[in-house]
This record gives C-alpha cells, structure tokens and sequence, in this order.
C-alpha cells in the first residue's frame, strides 16, 4: 500500500467508518456475550474464574449480587447466556454455565455474614410486596438493607411464588428454595403469607409509600373444544396442578396421560405425571419440532424418561364416554415450511388417542381480578396494566409491576432484573426524584499483563467437549417426587468445564498510536478476525475482512487512522477468542488485554449518603 | 514469540482451496522470532501464496541458510520437504535438489547476510545459472542473530541502533540480480501484503530463478529513528515503481486496464502477470533502462518495489544443460547409468 494510496492527505470523507468509541460501556459489555444476555448481567466469566480457584463463596457471592437466586437459577434457569455463548461459534456446544453456577452453589461456604447488614434504624419507608415471588423477593432484596420496611403478601402458605408451585422438587430441591428464601426473609421482611390481597382499593389506604406487583401470571391458558365441560374432572390446567402437586393436594394421576402443548411446563406436567404412577404420557404438539417453545434440555431430560412427544397433532375436542373423558381427537396437519416458517397447512386425518387425563399447557397470562378499574390506573387493549419498560411504574404514581406481572410470562431470571429496576424506582418515588434520572452502567478495564508471556487468566484455547451432567438413574428417579434427577458436576468435570470458558471479559484493547503495521496480531489470529485496510464506506470495508463478517449484530471495532498509513485496525468481535496471541505478538503493546468491570447500579448506589461502588 | 499454541479451531463457513485444505494447512510451527519481526509477515505471505495457488505441500521444497531468515522456513508448510543448510550455501543445495528432481517447487529464503555477505557468490551463480526456484531475501540490514551489526544491505549513512554510522555502501541485492542475468527480479516490503503475495504467486510461476528482495524490519535491533530499513523509513520512503496482478491460467482476465499504462507478461504456464500503473516509460523488461531507473531513483532516497525486472523468455538450468524432461530421480537405473560402453562413446567425443 503506497502513502499515496491510503490518502495520507489527512481528509476524513465522509463515507468513511467512525471511529468505534470503546468508552461506552455497552461496546465491551457487548463482547461478553453471556453477560449482555443475562438479563440480570451476571459476571460469568469472572464467577467461572472464581470456580477454577476453587472460590465457591465468591462465586456465589458473585451471582448473588447480580441473580440473587444462584443456587435456584443453577438449577431452573432459562439460560439466555448459553445460546450466546462465544464457544458456540467454534462448532462446540456452549460452556455449562447454569450447572457452574450450581457448583458455587452447592460447594459454598456458609455465607450468612456476607449478606448485606440490615440497618436497625429504620428510614420511615414501608413498602407493600403482593406475591412471594422471585421478583418480590428481589425487591426486597434490595430495599431491605437501606432500611426500608418491606411486607410481602403472600395468598399460599409458603413463600416462592412459581418457583415452588410450578417447577417440581425432582428439579429444585425444597432445601435450596427454602435456603435462598430464607435469606432474603431473614432481613426482616413482615411476610404475610395466606394473605391473598382482594383489593388494591384497600391496600392503598393502607398507607404504603409504594406497592410493588409481583403476583406472576397466574391464569392457565383454557381450551374450549367440546366435551371439555364433562371431562373437567380428567382435565387439568396445567400451571393449577402443578401447583396443587406441589402442595400436596394431588397426589395421583391416570395411567394414559396427554399433555397438550410443548412450553416447558408441559415438559415439567409430563415428567411430574411419571412420577404420580402415569405409565404413557404424550406430549401431543400441533407443529414440527422446530416450532416447539420448551429448552432443547428441557426436552432432552423429558425424552430420557421415555415420554413421547407427538408432532403435528392438532387437538379437535375431547372424547367422553358415560360422562368420563375416555381420549382425545386430533386433527393430523401437515405443514409446508419454507426459511423456518410455515406458509401453508393442511388436514390429513383424524385420530383418536385413548387417555386417561388431560393436562392443558398452552401458557398462561395475567389476571388482575382484584385491581379495581376505577383507582386511575391505565389498562391496555389486553386488560393489562400500562408498565413503564425502565421504571416498572404503571400510570398509577406509586405502584410498580415486575416479573410475570409485569410483561407477561417470561422467567425468573428477568423478574430478578426487574425487581433490580423496580427497587431503585421505589427508592426514587419514596424520595420524590424523578424515575427516569438512574446512573449510567460503568465500566473500567485493567491489563491482565503479568509478565512477556503471561496473563492472569489461562488463555490457552482448551478443545474440550462440553461436560455431560450426570442424572439420576431411570430405575430410581420415579420413586418419589423430591429425587434430584441431575447429580452435578463431579470435580474433575468442573475442572474441566471451567476451562472451556473463553474470557470474553478479558477485552482485547487496542492503542492506535501504538500501533507500527507490522501485520503480526493479522498472522497470529487463530480465527483471522482483525484487518488493516484503508478506512473507506462500511460495505466496502467489510468486503475487505479478512474472514467475512458472519454476524451483523455483532460488534465490531474500527479504529482511528493509524500513524504511518492512515489506514485502520478492523475488528470483527464476532470471532475473537480471546487466546491473546494478538496481545503477546505486538511488539509495541499496541494491543492489550485488560479485564472489563461493569457496575450496574442497584438501588443502594442510587443513596445519596453511599457513592456508586466498584465491584470485581 | 508466544507460549501457547496457535489454537486450530474449527469456524463454521472456513473457506479451503482447491485442494480442500485450509489456510491453516500451510502453516508451520509457532515462530520464535520476536513480536512484531517482519520475517513472520513474509512468511504468512508465503503461507497465503501457497494457499491460494493450491500448491500441494508435499510438492515443495523449502530451503534455507543460517540466520533468522533462515530459521522461517519451519514456520510455513510444515507438510513441505526441506532443507537448512550451511551458512550461505542453500543455492548450492537448491541446485542439487532441483538437477535431482526438476519437478519441485522450490523456495530458499535467506537473509541479507545469508545471500549477500557470506553467500554472495552462491546467490550470484544462483541467478546467472537461472535456477527454477523462488529465492526470497529477508533483508532487515542488520544481524539480528548477533545483536545488530550493520549488514552488507545497510545503506551508506544509516544509524544503528546504539548510534553508529554505517561507513560502507550497501550492496542492493536487486540491481546485483539483474546485472548477473537474473530473469525475474522484484523487491517488496513486509508491511505490503497484497504486492508481495502477488509477487510471491509471479516468482512461484516464474521458470527461473524468482529474486524477491523483501524488506523486512528488524524490531529489535533497527526499528528506531536513524535507520533507513524501519517501518516508518520505509514506508515514508516507499515507491512502487509498478502494480502486479497475477492471473492464474485459463482464467480470464477481469478487470479493465487503461491502453498504455500496463502490459502482460505470459508465463509458460498460461497464467499472466499484468503490469500496471508503473512509472511513466518504466519498462521492466528493459535492462539498461531498469538499472538506471534504480540508480536515478537510489539518488532521491526511494525504496523502489515491485516486478522490477522480467524476462520469461530466459532459459532455465535444466534447458540450459539439456536434461531429460523426466526427473532424474524417476529415470530408471540403466537410464542413469548406461554403463562402460556409453561412457567410452561419451569419452570418445571428447578427444
């Protein structure tokens, strides 16, 4: 490349690429793929780190501050992070980071001098929580250490909201429900339960200073097709009788059971129906398997236990016989899909399965029988109140949504990060600031440069194939309710699990000014994610990438121009690994590998008395 | 150099050649040059070159002196044959290998010391006999090996790194190659990828001896102000006398060149070297007129790159000698040595 060439005569055209601003925290944030898809922005690399070190209690620390709940959501959690993990784009399957965090959880240490000290004097503030739940619970998670005075209403008899009465036991174990529960409640949360809240009327004369929704989505979805009135004794709902398994009211169900749909309460109704003495359970879906809403995982552990899942089965109506549900007719559909969507469908047949019960998964939605319409409150077109997305603050000043309630079904991990915004909205409105006015995310970066060729975290790309997790064996796990099926990784899996982790967190930064073209961190590249061309409009300087750009939404840096050629250093995020050869090639220090620290405000930094604090 | 080993990771949508091997396929061993050195730049050069004219590893040989050029060699194709030769005397060995098997592809890296002072008349006779290889100097200007003294390419007035003047004048290697007969002559700079692949691809193709003298930074001993072989001298000092596009045969030549302002070389092989953009009546294949447009241009302070000089049309030792088109490791034993009568048939003649 001559000097003539790459426009060394100092214009910037406008067409050119801006120089990407690595000061904003979300261009780093983003590269760590698992904490931008936690909702809760959980530091996994760093809690992964912790667990290599053999720092179970810091691990868990670690998750607890962003997840509240580790050793639950180790166990239950939807995963958002693994689908984005950066391993998943190496022909691997992504790093085991829900059953780590199990492993902080189930190896730590007593942590009960860790929690955050409740302050005996209290700030005059009392808050009303409607629902045990997981958002409720984080709520107070977070008000209680700034004194508030909080009281959780509670319609059941134990706290946990749908993480007790819809996620069986053989999955989440009571003793850590209980354990992490108790946790939050032990800070001297008032809670009430058998205590359903009939009126919101009344409970705003009861003189909170704010009320915070968090009673779920109860109401499971119906299916009226004919026959469904005298069969009502053999169909169940499915959320209702998982609940009612949970409690113990039903202790039994029929031989022959079908379940209807295939969200991941189906696959729990179906699994839980095995172990209350079913023997053929049907999983009956009306589309193809790629159109199926449960977990891959979730299926998985439903398939191991020998439950069929039947496809393209449309239900018609129930069949009865002398009163009493005997089967159900189906309609057999075939479809005609084209790029993953159905353009057209058509009936074959029909056909009668044989049952003994009915379990309907379908979904669920709100209900809010007990708001009055008239208390000035904003219902939307579905009978739903208006929640603001960043302040969880429904038209009413005052009273705030989260978790299921708030949006719709969704799970636990984001009703954690809703009663995480919906904490510091309490907080603000109990002060009389403005909602809207919440701190911004930081971020610092520190250099993990140890030495020539040494980096405070282990670099070296391992091929290891993701760990499998051990279960329970079929023989003994329909014994009872309450068997854990998953056993948990043993040592030498964590040892290697953890090392499977690619440190996104550890950023590779480069300094322009540095840089002298020498085209080594270009050679070294293992996946060929950086490039130095001419700076020019941005389709032409992705047709310049020396690997193509694979995905868009990825982010990618572009650099100012460089000191001898003007050119620009051109990264694709995409498809670093993070192995820092880059970093230990460059003769200059050009490239750099520094750890990215995000701090996400909660709502104790928003005190005025307690400035934002730096964690990690 | 690095500890960890360049992972080899498996990406979805890598591209492979024609040959169904992947990039990663040309490679070598991990280099233990220092960080930033230009001879890691040319040697992944000389992996892409490869790469993309889908040359089967094992079909080459590569060869190599002493010093640090002469260490890259086992960094690329580590699937090719090879050969690490006493110090300066890799031509006398690339002759050997390619008058036994005419059908290698060979390429001698060597270095500025390697071909110019010790070597110098090996690299000499290399060039006049038009050995078919693909001879790259890796000229930084210094011995790196040995703390960076000045080489035999240091120019006249240049500083070392400890502050020093070079006393002597360089010896360029480029005008030495064509003024001994060199066929293809080229020099280019590590920090110019896309002109030395191109040229690596010509020299491969070239039937002849290929001389790509390569400036090539030494980080570490003359990469600082005062030095006339650095980065930032090089690239402020960098001229190309002339583009090269390389065409592979039989395909079809794409883009649109101005009348007048390129001309087309054809290789025995069918594929095309197009000029382009050169200095207003630079002819490359004009002797004379190259070896004063290098002196003109040597007075001002350019470094000139690019095909500088080329004659195809040049025959190469095995034509020059008459040999047998077979290879001589393939012909047959009585072939090789048809015994006392032919030899005395063969004495006979010369009396």
């Amino acid at each position: 490349m001559s000097r003539r060439e790459s426009g060394d005569c100092g214009e910037v055209l406008a067409s050119e690429m801006k120089p990407t601003n690595t000061n904003i925290p979300d261009y780093f944030h983003q590269v760590v793929d698992c904490q931008w898809a936690c909702p809760a922005h959980t530091d996994v690399p760093d809690y992964i780190r912790k667990i290599a070190q053999g720092d179970f209690t810091g691990a868990y620390m670690q998750n607890r501050e962003s997840n509240v709940f580790p050793g639950i959501l180790g166990r239950v959690c939807d995963r958002p992070c693994e689908p984005a993990c950066r391993r998943g784009r190496t022909n691997q399957n992504p790093v085991a980071i829900c059953r780590l965090k199990r492993v902080a959880a189930d190896h730590r240490d007593d942590i009960s001098d860790q929690l955050p000290k409740i302050p005996k004097q209290k700030n005059g503030k009392k808050i009303a929580l409607i629902g045990a739940g997981c958002a409720s619970l984080a709520v107070a998670n977070d008000l209680m250490p700034m004194g508030y005075e909080c009281t959780i209403f509670e319609a059941l008899a134990e706290p946990g909201g749908l993480m007790r009465s819809n996620i069986p036991s053989f999955r989440l174990p009571e003793a850590v429900l209980n354990e992490e529960i108790e946790y939050i409640v032990e800070m001297g949360v008032d809670l009430r339960l058998n205590h359903r809240v009939e009126s919101m009327k009344a409970l705003l004369g009861e003189g909170y200073d704010a009320i915070f929704v968090g009673s779920g989505a109860p109401k499971g979805k119906e299916l009226q097709l004919p026959g469904r009135e005298q069969g009502s004794a053999n169909i169940h709902i499915g959320i209702d009788w998982l609940e009612s398994v949970a409690f113990k009211h039903t202790k039994s169900i029929g031989k022959r059971v079908l379940i209807i749909g295939v969200g991941n309460t189906a696959m729990d109704c179906c699994r839980t129906s095995l172990r209350l003495g079913s023997e053929d359970v049907k999983v009956m879906a009306r589309k193809p398997r790629d159109f199926f809403k449960a977990s891959d995982w979730e299926l998985e552990d439903a398939e191991e236990e020998n439950v069929e899942i039947v496809v393209n089965h449309s239900p018609k109506s129930f069949v009865i016989e002398d009163g009493r549900l005997v089967g159900m007719k189906f309609e057999q559909v075939e479809y005609d899909i084209e790029y993953g969507r159905i353009v057209e469908q058509w009936t074959t047949g029909e056909v009668v399965i044989p049952c003994d019960d009915v379990i309907l998964a379908i979904g669920q939605e709100n209900a809010f029988p007990w708001i009055e319409r008239d208390l000035g409150m904003e219902f939307d077109r579905w009978d739903v109140p208006t929640v603001d997305q960043t302040s969880f603050e429904s038209t009413l000043p005052g009273v705030f949504f989260g978790g299921d309630s708030a949006f719709g079904p969704k799970n636990i991990i984001w009703a954690v990060e809703h009663g995480h915004q919906a904490a510091i909205s309490i907080h603000r409105h109990c002060h009389g600031e403005d909602l809207a006015d919440r701190l911004p995310v930081l971020m610092n970066l520190g250099s993990r440069k140890m030495g020539m060729h040494e980096w405070s975290f282990s670099n070296d790309f391992d091929p290891a194939a993701r760990r499998k997790m051990e279960h329970v064996g079929l023989s003994d796990r329909f014994k009872d309710l309450v068997t854990e099926v998953e056993l948990g990784f043993s040592a030498d899996q964590v040892q290697k699990e953890v090392e499977r982790c690619l440190n996104c967190d550890v950023q590779t930064v480069f300094f322009d000014s540095l840089c002298i073209e020498c085209d080594a961190c270009l050679d070294i590249c293992p996946t060929q994610c950086l490039t130095i061309t001419s700076n020019q409009e941005k389709e032409d300087l992705l047709a310049e990438l020396k690997a193509p750009r694979r995905d868009p939404t990825q982010p990618m840096y572009v650099s100012e121009p460089l000191k001898q050629t003007a050119r620009v250093m051109v990264k694709d995020e995409n498809l670093c690994l993070h192995c820092s050869l880059c970093a230990e090639r460059c003769p200059t220090a050009a490239w750099d590998m520094q750890k990215s620290m995000f701090k996400f405000p909660r709502a104790i930094d928003h005190n005025g008395s307690s400035p934002c604090q730096k964690t990690g | 150099m690095t500890y960890i080993a360049k992972p080899k990771i498996d990406l979805p949508g890598q591209r492979s050649n024609k040959l169904g091997l992947l990039r990663r396929d040309y490679e070598g061993v991990l280099s233990t040059l220092c960080a930033g050195c230009g001879h890691d730049s040319i040697t992944a050069a000389i992996v892409e070159a490869f790469w993309e004219l889908s040359i089967p590893p094992e079909k080459v040989i590569k060869l190599s002196g002493i010093g640090c050029s002469s260490k890259t060699p086992a960094y690329f194709l580590s699937g090719a044959h090879g050969f690490n030769s006493v110090h300066g005397r890799m031509p006398s060995v690339a002759t050997g290998a390619l008058a036994g098997n005419r059908d290698l592809i060979c390429i001698g890296v060597s270095g500025d010391g390697d071909s110019l002072s010790i070597g110098f008349g090996q690299f000499g006779h290399a060039v006049r006999r038009n050995i078919n290889m693909l001879y790259i100097i890796e000229n930084n200007g210094v011995y790196g090996l040995t703390k960076g003294q000045f080489s035999a390419s240091a120019d006249k007035g240049s500083r070392a790194k400890k502050g020093e003047i070079n006393q002597w004048k360089n010896i360029d290697s480029v005008s030495t190659a064509i003024s001994m007969g060199g066929s293809f002559v080229a020099r280019s700079f590590s920090g110019d990828r896309d002109q030395l692949v191109t040229l690596i691809k010509a020299g491969v193709m070239h039937p002849g001896c290929a001389v790509i003298d390569v400036v090539s930074p030494c980080v570490t001993f003359n990469n600082h102000p005062g030095s006339t072989k650095s980065y930032t001298y090089t690239r402020h000092h960098y001229h190309q006398a002339s583009q090269t596009d390389f065409v592979p045969p039989a395909s079809e030549i794409t883009a649109s060149y101005a009348a007048g302002e390129s001309k087309v070389v054809e290789l025995h092989d069918g594929s095309k070297l197009i000029l382009k953009k050169a200095d207003s009546g630079y002819n490359p294949t004009n002797r004379s007129g190259v070896l004063r447009y290098l002196e003109q241009q040597r007075t001002r302070g350019e470094v000139v790159t690019g095909l500088l000089f080329i004659n195809a049309l040049l025959p190469e030792m095995h034509r020059i000698y008459g040999t047998a088109n077979t290879p001589m490791k393939d012909l047959d034993f009585d072939k090789l040595n048809p015994g006392g009568k032919a030899l005395a048939k063969l004495q006979g003649l010369m009396r």
